[in-house]
């Protein structure tokens, strides 16, 4: 297991690496590095700053270590849209909004989806799975963001139940959430309901059945607890998707987090901002793979062993 | 009726379960009758896909849904009719009145819980027992099958077992409530031929100790020989034949029961090559009307192809449904 | 003994029914087939034909006409909209422009972007694939680490970054997704790979004095077409999203370009009064999706159900 632990955070420092890199090179590739850093009515004396500042005019491999070694200072630089502003705090400020509604749209596509997925396994084949493969398959095809206008168009516009846009009550962070939800609510039960039907298939749950225990608790005791190791995995995905995902749906709804954060500075061409953005959200994404690896080896005690 | 060693524990009168596919019906259990006695073990033998698992989940009621359903008969347990019985009364039955141990022991364990947790879980359904209780008697139902060491193997997972001790771990579950009737599914085609043999002794002594009734389902005649008491002979969904182990051994009189009598293999003569039946049984959703062993048979005649035979009785306690036993053939 | 078989009983014949019918139209994807033509594929070929008005071009005093069906929008007298006229059938957006002929030439920005980006990503996976497994070794190692980043790199954000650096454009959109497909390629063809490798004809190629290059190209590679023909449909509709998605948050296709995803971007501050502007392009971009879903769904049962759990 700790073995196993050490390789898993070993590949995912790599991972965090090669982030790294390629926002390095994509900096250079298009140019001089500190016309991306300054804003167009910057003077010499500012190129000359940052110049200093992140090694530019030292050999690449110098520059590389300057560039990491700020990073991990928590130097991202400096904001071109947002003057003078420290991009990282800029992204910090941000992160509470986005978390909110991140964690309320997993929370949302977790207890709708599993419970779901575990119902359409159990009356496979009838009218109920047939309705649950239509709305994953729609969940699977829709747009995100296209989704969100119409949620906007239907509940905000023409009934008037909740706000278009914003963050503040309980209330504006319903339409966002669904809409960030859905299509992860769509893919859990796609999974849960194909690991259920394999567990359900199994010697172990004939036994379980034939002991006597009742079908409730063969369906949400020994079935699930070998189904959920599928949707788990997944829920590390999840939450990275919702990440990226955030980034979609923070402009459709106007929701003040790091998503919204993003394209503002996409729009601006602010590249500290976005770079910052990118880098932490990697690193979260990263991050909750790793944990689910690590979970799931918990869940399951044969990979406890193999590793 | 009297608390005698042949008091009849179960009895099936014209069992019938069907697979209802979207295109067509397979006929799985196709009217079968047979009865158990106490401390007995019946044999039920057939080819594999001749309903013979199908049969043993009708027992328990557990046949798969929603495509397959019992659509006609009686299976009286204990005197009670198990078709009778809703979902909740029939759980009361699993378990503790009719159990089963499944093929394979590799995969009959869950694998996330650990053994002790699966066994008193078996326990726990039948009786209202203290934690402490139950742990002592989950020890005991693994002592019972041969376990070494019971105490520390309750916290064990089945993917740290071997696969004969899982099948011990399986068959502790099966007796831990000491249900009347257990059914055996080929419960050693998964273990190697020592390990078998083990098992199977470990079967009998259980039962000579509780006078447990066990079905015993197979396709191997050579494990009937050793373990049953009585054979019943399954071919196509229907009971072709059944009888005593000695009836059926020394005069087995449908064509379908001499061919695989002649089938197994016998250490004493030198064969040249193996007998096999040619041909494959019918399918089971598409049956014929007359006797389904027919295409298959040496015998065979006009009538056979127009009507299925009635069963005939031998002698008392022996039967089979052959026209050849008709006075008219 | 003589073994003449005479089977006694013939099936009887029967003459097809509708049941015989509808049980042979069922294997074939025919509505999801329908549908990619409807959508994708007619429109994209014959844009210039079908389409009734310019993609890019439109009248001011055209601007945002309901679409047919809406009626016309009188308050205090004033004509405020006159209800949909058959010129315009999906309506106009802010500009003018016919939103049927923008959405047409649509389905062509989209398939020539999921094709391009595809193929490439496509031989760029399968190519490091084949070498990954059946080299095996260090560069297996490398390349299969290499896959592992590019899984865990979020294609959005890689895309933010590229518009940032090198401005919004065809060639940026083909890049992210590139980057963002080609690791599935490479791992699935690799798992392939090592599964043909171990088997009998590739020893025999071997023996026969073929060269690495032959065997991967003659003997390995036709067998992992299917695979990659299977996968490529499944990504077709994720392509389609991705690329929508980008365009949608002005990282993507530069406008005015007719890409779907900027058209219901363009319709997001209009949600109130011209709901037509973002609803009809995300049918468009729904229906293609769906249908390419449903497409690479049959092709995997048809042609790999292994495929099952990608």
């Amino acid at each position: 297991m700790q073995r196993f632990i050490i390789i898993r955070v070993f590949h995912s420092v790599l991972a965090l690496f090669a982030v790294s890199i390629i926002i390095f090179g994509l900096a250079r590739i298009s140019g001089d590095p500190v016309a991306m850093m300054l804003p167009i009515e910057a003077t010499d004396a500012d190129f000359a700053r940052v110049r200093a500042a992140w090694g530019l005019d030292k050999p690449l491999h110098i520059q590389y270590a300057t560039y990491v070694g700020n990073i991990f200072q928590g130097n991202f630089g400096e904001s071109i849209k947002w003057k003078g502003q420290d991009a990282l705090s800029l992204v910090l400020q941000r992160f509470p909004a986005t978390l909110e509604l991140s964690v309320f749209a997993l929370v949302i596509s977790a207890v709708i989806g599993l419970p779901i997925g575990v119902i359409v396994a159990v009356k496979k084949d009838t009218g109920v799975d047939l309705a649950g493969k239509i709305v994953a398959l729609l969940g699977q095809s829709m747009p995100s963001f296209w989704l969100g206008l119409m949620l906007m168009w239907v509940f905000a516009v023409q009934f008037g139940l909740l706000p278009t846009s914003g963050r503040g009550t309980f209330k504006h962070l319903i339409l966002p959430a669904v809409a960030l939800g859905y299509f992860q609510v769509a893919a859990v039960m796609r999974l849960t309901r194909s690991s259920m039907l394999e567990v359900l298939d199994t010697e172990f749950v004939k036994l379980a059945r034939i002991k006597g225990i009742s079908e409730n608790m063969v369906v949400w005791k020994h079935c699930l607890r070998n189904a959920l190791i599928a949707p788990l995995t997944y829920f590390g995905l999840i939450m990275g998707g919702f990440l990226t995902g955030s980034v979609v749906t923070e402009t459709v709804f106007g929701w003040p987090g790091i998503g919204l954060l993003a394209i503002d500075a996409v729009r601006a061409r602010d590249f500290q901002v976005v770079q910052s953005v990118v880098i932490l959200f990697a690193a979260i994404f990263i991050l909750s793979n790793l944990v689910v690896d690590i979970l799931y080896a918990y869940l399951d005690p044969r990979i406890r062993y193999t590793h | 009726m009297a608390m005698t060693q042949n008091e009849i524990v179960l009895e099936v009168n014209d069992l019938r379960t069907y697979i209802f596919n979207r295109t067509s019906t397979v006929k799985a259990v196709d009217g079968i009758s047979f009865f158990l006695r106490k401390g007995e073990t019946l044999g039920i033998v057939g080819e594999s896909g001749c309903g013979k698992t199908m049969t043993a989940l009708s027992l328990l009621r557990l046949v798969p849904k929603p495509a397959g359903r019992i659509v006609g008969g009686e299976i009286r347990l204990n005197g009670e009719d198990l078709l009778q019985k809703n979902e909740d009364e029939m759980r009361q039955v699993r378990g503790r009145q009719i159990s089963m141990i499944l093929q394979d022991p590799q995969t009959s364990l869950n694998p996330v819980f650990n053994i002790g947790n699966q066994l008193i879980e078996a326990l726990g359904v039948a009786r209202k027992d203290n934690r402490k209780g139950m742990v002592a008697r989950a020890v005991d139902a693994l002592r019972n099958v041969n376990v070494a060491a019971p105490e520390r193997r309750l916290e064990d997972f089945p993917h740290q077992m071997s696969g004969g001790m899982k099948q011990r771990v399986v068959g502790a579950i099966a007796i831990s409530c000491e249900p009347s009737v257990i059914i055996a599914d080929e419960p050693t085609t998964a273990l190697d031929v020592t390990i078998q043999l083990q098992y199977l002794r470990l079967l009998k002594d259980i039962q000579a100790k509780t006078g447990l009734g066990i079905i015993f389902i197979t396709h191997d005649f050579g494990v009937v020989a050793r373990m049953c008491d009585r054979v019943a002979v399954m071919y196509a969904g229907r009971i072709v034949e059944q009888g005593t182990c000695r009836n059926l051994f020394n005069s087995p009189s449908h064509p379908y029961t001499q061919a695989l009598i002649a089938s197994v293999p016998k250490l004493e003569e030198r064969v040249d090559r193996l007998y096999s039946i040619e041909g494959q049984p019918p399918l089971l959703s598409n049956l014929p009307v007359g006797c389904r062993f027919e295409p298959r048979c040496p015998h065979a005649k006009e009538r056979c192809l127009a009507e299925y035979p009635p069963s005939f009785t031998i002698e008392s306690g022996h039967s089979a449904d052959c026209w050849r036993l008709d006075a008219a053939w | 003994m003589a073994n003449i078989a005479i089977p006694r009983k013939l099936p009887a014949y029967r003459v097809p029914g509708w049941r015989q019918v509808r049980e042979q139209a069922r294997r074939y994807p025919l509505v999801p087939l329908a549908i990619i033509l409807l959508v994708l594929v007619i429109p994209a070929i014959f844009a210039n034909v079908i389409a009734p008005h310019s993609p890019t071009v439109g009248s001011l005093s055209n601007r945002l006409q309901p679409p047919i069906g809406s009626g016309a929008e009188v308050i205090d007298g004033i004509v405020f909209s006159e209800g949909g006229t058959w010129a315009h059938p999906l309506g106009t957006d802010k500009q003018g422009r016919d939103i049927l002929s923008r959405i047409i030439y649509g389905a062509r920005v989209s398939l020539t972007v999921a094709s391009i980006s595809i193929i490439i990503a496509g031989i760029i996976g399968t190519t490091l694939g084949l070498i990954a497994g059946y080299f095996g070794g260090n560069i297996d190692h490398l390349i299969m680490r290499l896959v592992d980043i590019a899984l865990s790199i979020p294609g959005i954000l890689l895309a933010l970054v590229l518009a940032v650096a090198l401005g919004p454009s065809f060639q940026t959109v083909i890049i992210v997704i590139v980057v963002v497909f080609w690791s599935r390629y490479a791992r699935l063809v690799r798992g392939e790979t090592l599964a043909i490798k171990s088997q009998d004809f590739i020893n025999r190629a071997r023996v026969a004095g073929a060269s690495n290059f032959r065997i991967i190209t003659r003997h390995v590679f036709p067998n992992v077409v299917n695979t990659i023909i299977v996968l490529a449909t499944l990504e077709v509709g994720q392509v389609i999203l991705l690329e929508a998605s980008l365009s949608f948050l002005g990282a993507g296709l530069p406008k005015p370009t007719p890409a779907w995803g900027l058209m219901v971007a363009d319709g997001r501050e209009l949600i109130v009064g011209s709901w037509w502007v973002a609803f009809f392009p995300g049918i468009a971009i729904l229906l293609a999706v769906l249908s390419m879903n449903l497409m690479g769904d049959w092709l995997r049962d048809k042609l790999d159900p292994k495929l099952r759990n990608v």
